[in-house]
């Protein structure tokens, strides 16, 4: 079996894919990646099916030595990365033959990235999903050593490039109204989404905080609610009215009042805002925020469709001019590196 | 505000983008849980195109749905027709379920907040094992961690708030309680509630034909050991300490 053996890695790496539905009433959320356009993006590149496993990288990636012929995708937060001493392009896909090393460096922006195989990564589903869920106690974080096995494709196809959503530098989150929101005055509602908010310290894949000058934003009766499910997307307000987005490893029930709900589609952007990042809160109604998440899910489905080549870095290309002449469509005014990023 | 007025509830209510929400009550009572309990059973049996899982809380069921499959106003009638269909407060059980009586171990290092817990109480740390350890008790609801019961309600002398500052770690199998309830935690873990006792009960195993070991409605009952009687029950039983399920005849 092929894949990538794992030489180094970052500290908070770890197997994900769609995570498991269904076992809310047993007290495990659905987890799966922080970032989950970042899977259809890599199972776009590769041209397999999105719900495939891949490995999510926080913060930094690591080393990888091929242990055969593979297929890799680069994707979600854009990190620098070589193969064998050679620049790749992110948000895109490449070969490695057997005994080819594969170096991913730190986030350059945003906090997740993301190297899938082709085929996926085909470790042991537990409980239907290979999802690590660290705090159900559900596998672990991945460790030098390790092999990430490679499943079986369809697919052959390498070498093809994505434009990705800016999504790793905050921005506005869109919020609906929820169970508990009432709780909350209108006059703290209103303010919530009229403040400033930076992305706070204190973050992981269950959830992240945003802090903002002046007064919390605290609900009436805080103290008193009784314990209540919890979805991801939730904004959860702390006893001294902090808030927090949960995300989707977050605990299937929680006694703190939650002031609303985030989309599902905008939740990557909350998951790769690096530690300062300015975001911001807006009020949308149901009927808005179901005709926005659908136009999301199409556009993901859309993905494998927007698929381009890769173009090859110019500089390594000895006859440029007969380059452009195949492809006809470089101007003076393009930038052959505006679609991959380019370490 | 929420309404805290009775005859409000049960109250139908959006979750999210593609939840909902039906609540029996705004505070836990024996009743409030029993009809979240049966109607849980009663949305499953509907079975729902577009349902993608269901979920009972202490009070309430929480319903996830795919809305482009079924329009929120579909799954808000149909609960609401239901609802209309019976006193879901008098409803009864759903079958199925199990009496668990767990041996364990009170107070001792194995379970070292006994003696606080029982001064709270305002009793001795005997008339606490006494009382603690006769109460038979509702798996509430499942949450938290996986297959981590909430379980109650004990009386009114157990209405203890949480503590002020977490306890560092508790093991596996530890028997934590505050607010008249208590939690048989599945891993280890740092809590608000008080370590009264200590099991030998593993709740959940990933790789395992049933991973999880309750169901919502399960009763328990925490029988008093010594210590060196619960050693040796989780040297022989590893995985369960002793315990033992019997059905509850419908």
């Amino acid at each position: 079996m092929s894949g990538l053996k794992i030489l180094r890695i970052g500290p908070a790496a770890s197997v994900q894919d769609l995570g498991r539905p269904g076992l809310l009433g047993q007290g495990v959320s659905q987890g799966g990646a922080a970032d989950t356009l970042a899977l259809a993006e890599g199972a776009a590149l590769l041209r397999q099916d999105p719900g495939l496993a891949a490995l999510e990288m926080g913060g930094m990636g690591g080393e990888f030595e091929a242990a055969g012929p593979v297929r890799i995708a680069l994707t979600g937060a854009p990190m620098a990365a070589a193969l064998d001493g050679e620049a790749l392009a992110w948000n895109a896909s490449h070969r490695m033959e057997a005994g080819q090393r594969l170096s991913i460096g730190a986030a350059r922006g945003g906090v997740y990235g993301y190297l899938h195989l082709g085929g996926g990564i085909a470790t042991e589903p537990l409980l239907g999903a290979r999802a690590v869920h660290m705090m159900a106690g559900l596998g672990r974080a991945a460790e030098a050593g390790d092999l990430l096995p490679a499943g079986t494709g369809q697919s052959n196809e390498a070498g093809l490039v994505l434009d990705a959503e800016e999504r790793f530098k905050g921005g506005e989150l869109r919020i609906v109204e929820s169970f508990q929101s009432h709780l909350f005055p209108a006059a703290v509602r209103a303010r919530f989404a009229a403040t400033a908010f930076s992305r706070g310290s204190r973050a992981n894949r269950m959830g992240v905080e945003m802090v903002s000058d002046g007064e919390g934003f605290a609900a009436e009766g805080q103290l008193n609610i009784l314990s209540e499910v919890i979805l991801p997307g939730d904004v959860q307000m702390t006893g001294d009215g902090k808030p927090f987005v949960l995300l989707r490893e977050c605990q299937t029930t929680g006694g703190y009042p939650r002031i609303g709900t985030v989309l599902p589609c905008d939740l990557p952007r909350v998951a790769q805002a690096q530690a300062g990042a300015a975001l911001r809160f807006r009020w949308i109604s149901l009927e808005e925020g179901l005709e926005i998440q659908a136009k999301f899910e199409k556009t993901l489905k859309a993905l494998p469709a927007a698929c381009r080549p890769l173009v090859r870095d110019p500089a390594a290309v000895r006859d440029l001019l007969s380059y452009q002449l195949i492809s006809g469509a470089v101007s003076a005014e393009a930038d052959p590196f505006a679609k991959g990023e380019y370490a | 505000m929420e309404s805290q007025d009775a005859a409000a509830y049960p109250l139908v209510r959006r979750a999210g983008l593609s939840g909902m929400l039906v609540s029996f009550g705004g505070s836990l009572s024996e009743a409030s849980n029993r009809a979240a309990l049966a109607f849980r059973t009663a949305v499953e049996a509907l079975a729902l195109e577009g349902v993608v899982e269901t979920m009972a809380s202490l009070a309430s069921v929480f319903v996830r749905f795919e809305p482009s499959v079924l329009p929120h106003g579909r799954l808000e009638d149909a609960l609401r027709e239901l609802l209309a269909t019976q006193d879901w407060l008098q409803a009864p059980l759903p079958a199925g379920r199990r009496f668990w009586r767990v041996p364990t171990v009170y107070g001792t290092d194995l379970a070292p907040q006994l003696a606080e817990a029982a001064d709270a109480a305002g009793m001795s740390e005997a008339q606490a094992i006494d009382s603690l350890g006769a109460a038979r008790v509702r798996v509430l609801t499942i949450g938290f961690a996986p297959g981590q019961p909430y379980l109650g309600s004990l009386g009114p002398e157990w209405n203890l708030p949480r503590q002020t500052e977490l306890t560092p770690m508790v093991p596996r199998g530890a028997l934590v309680q505050a607010i008249s309830q208590f939690v048989l935690f599945s891993n280890p873990a740092p809590t608000g509630w008080r370590h009264v006792g200590q099991t030998g009960m593993t709740l959940f195993r990933a790789e395992a034909e049933q991973p999880f070991a309750l169901r919502p409605g399960d009763e328990m009952q925490f029988e008093p050991v010594s210590k060196p009687d619960f050693l040796k029950l989780c040297e022989d039983d590893p995985l369960r300490g002793g315990a033992a399920a019997q059905e509850i005849q419908a």
